[in-house]
């Protein structure tokens, strides 16, 4: 199958300090790809890499290829359009202070003019989707702000499926989610593979396991190990990564 | 306690509530100097009327209300849409080394004395305005314009504070979707700020409505309801100003009355600042 996004030969660095160091690998479509390592390993940068987030940060340079449908995101696509490509969750559920139909609208409504109607249904299909309509149906003109925490985060998933992306990204979409969210928004993940490449930043190893396809292991900026998540969890190659998934280290 | 820190504490809360004190003692010195005439004249002889003849006894304040309300307003038209962009660019597109240059600019029209205002709008705006518009210049226009840039300084700052507080999150999640810089100010962060930006508007209206040395320079001063934007008024504080020196009896009592109309709207309006404030981060 042909992979969502590739990466060859990836650097980065934050002014002379180098966070990543030569990632080469493809991320497939239609799958989860979970991201895992300690803290400080460069998953993060590396997620916020492919949707050029850290463009946001002073001091930051890439070296390598990422392409995504065959073209280089860093030269040849405009970034308007490949962060609708690509869209993000956060690690802290962040809703816009707004009604929430209208965080849902939000994007939609960026890239194009738009019906009512249209735009009615786009928000009713992406909070389907979100599993979260049942739940928000009879309260789209008051504010986010007021939704649980879990509720947020699904709310920010619908809005990303809003504008449609082909790659959705999430940075430890669960870690201030208590238990019963958390198993929601794994259950979302595992329903909306279907749809979309999904990769996932997590620190939770069971997490991980349960929800993803493949896995990347992050040391020092490094991949260390890359396969399908059964291998990486029940026969890993490297010692480092045995180490980290039995719990020695991290 | 040890007793010496008795007294440091009760010397601290007399100097603490002097600030309390003085507001109340002018409160009462003004209400007690303007109400007998006011209550006198009665609503329609005061406040409802236009006519402010002293010599013949008429007391009416209408007009200095209606210029003060559009000299204001004036000066908001100008100075927020001015302020506004300036607050934007200083917080959101503004290098390091711009803001530099442009807040400390920004810092010094506050520090500017009123009478300099008042003699640039004299020798610049004035003339100006008698060269290319109908009239002589003195007029509403020319206090707004002036008044306008009294303001900035407020406005850019208090706006300027709220859009650096709104969280960074809400840009991340913007820009995630696709918006562009623009997008992202237009649609979700000027609107998480408004609340502090309201709050600017108002306070920068507090600030135009109690300018007084400025105004008097360039406005004209005449009691007579203005028509047109290029007609010379008067504002309450003008009042007081022009004709405290000579003023006796009952048209000084007419002055403080002035004054209390003016007290009155002043605490009004930051009566609504503070609810606007309060509600920051409350939004919708």
């Amino acid at each position: 199958m042909k992979p969502a996004i590739t990466i060859k030969n990836l650097n980065f660095y934050y002014r002379q300090v180098m966070a990543l160091k030569n990632i080469s690998i493809d991320i497939p479509a239609n799958r989860v790809t979970a991201l895992i390592g300690p803290s400080g390993c460069g998953k993060s940068t590396f997620l916020r890499v492919l949707n050029r987030m850290n463009d946001l940060i002073e001091g930051t340079r890439i070296e390598g290829k990422i392409l995504f449908n065959d073209t280089n995101i860093y030269k040849d696509m405009d970034l308007m359009k490949l962060r609708k490509k690509v869209g993000m969750v956060f690690q802290k559920p962040n809703p816009f202070p707004m009604s929430v139909y209208n965080n849902i609208a939000y994007g939609p409504r960026l890239h194009r003019k738009i019906s009512d109607k249209e735009l009615d249904g786009i928000v009713e299909k992406s909070l389907k989707s979100a599993s979260l309509w049942d739940e928000v149906r009879d309260r789209m003109e008051s504010s986010a702000l007021g939704l649980s925490g879990g509720q947020q985060q699904r709310l920010c998933i619908a809005r990303c499926l809003a504008v449609q992306p082909e790659v959705l990204l999430m940075d430890e979409p669960t870690s201030a989610l208590d238990p019963v969210s958390t198993a929601k928004i794994e259950e979302l993940v595992k329903d909306l593979r279907d749809k979309f490449a999904i990769i996932i930043v997590t620190h939770n190893m069971q997490q991980a396991g349960r929800i993803s396809d493949y896995t990347a292991f992050f040391l020092n900026g490094e991949i260390v190990e890359y396969g399908a998540t059964r291998e990486i969890f029940h026969r890993p190659v490297d010692k480092r990564t045995e180490d980290y998934i039995t719990g020695r280290f991290g | 306690m040890r007793s010496h820190e008795k007294w440091v504490q009760g010397i601290l809360f007399i100097l603490a509530t002097t600030a309390v004190l003085t507001v109340l003692a002018i409160t009462f010195f003004i209400f007690s100097e303007g109400l007998p005439i006011m209550v006198d004249r009665g609503v329609t002889g005061f406040i409802g009327s236009t006519r402010w003849e002293p010599l013949s006894g008429s007391f009416g304040i209408l007009g200095m209300i209606i210029g003060t309300i559009q000299i204001t307003l004036g000066a908001i038209a100008l100075g927020v849409p001015v302020g506004l962009a300036c607050a934007v660019y200083l917080a959101e597109i503004a290098d390091r080394r711009l803001e530099k240059i442009l807040r400390p600019g920004i810092e010094l029209l506050a520090g500017i004395p009123s009478v300099v205002y008042g003699f640039f709008g004299l020798s610049v705006v004035v003339p100006f305005l008698r060269e290319h518009f109908p009239g002589n210049g003195f007029s509403i226009l020319a206090g707004s314009i002036i008044l306008a840039i009294m303001i900035l300084p407020t406005v850019v700052n208090i706006s300027e504070n709220s859009i650096r507080s709104v969280p960074g999150d809400y840009r991340s999640a913007s820009l995630a979707l696709g918006a562009s810089h623009w997008q992202t100010i237009l649609r979700v962060i000027l609107p998480a700020a408004r609340s502090g930006i309201a709050a600017s508007v108002i306070l920068g209206m507090g600030r135009a409505i109690g300018e007084t040395m400025a105004v008097i320079m360039v406005t004209g001063n005449v009691t007579k309801v203005a028509g047109s934007i290029f007609d010379p008024a008067r504002t309450l504080t003008g009042n007081i100003a022009i004709e405290m020196g000579y003023a006796a009896g009952e048209h000084r009592e007419a002055l403080f009355a002035t004054g209390v109309i003016l007290f009155l709207i002043i605490m009004v309006l930051n009566f609504s600042t503070t609810r606007f404030s309060r509600k920051a981060g409350d939004v919708k």
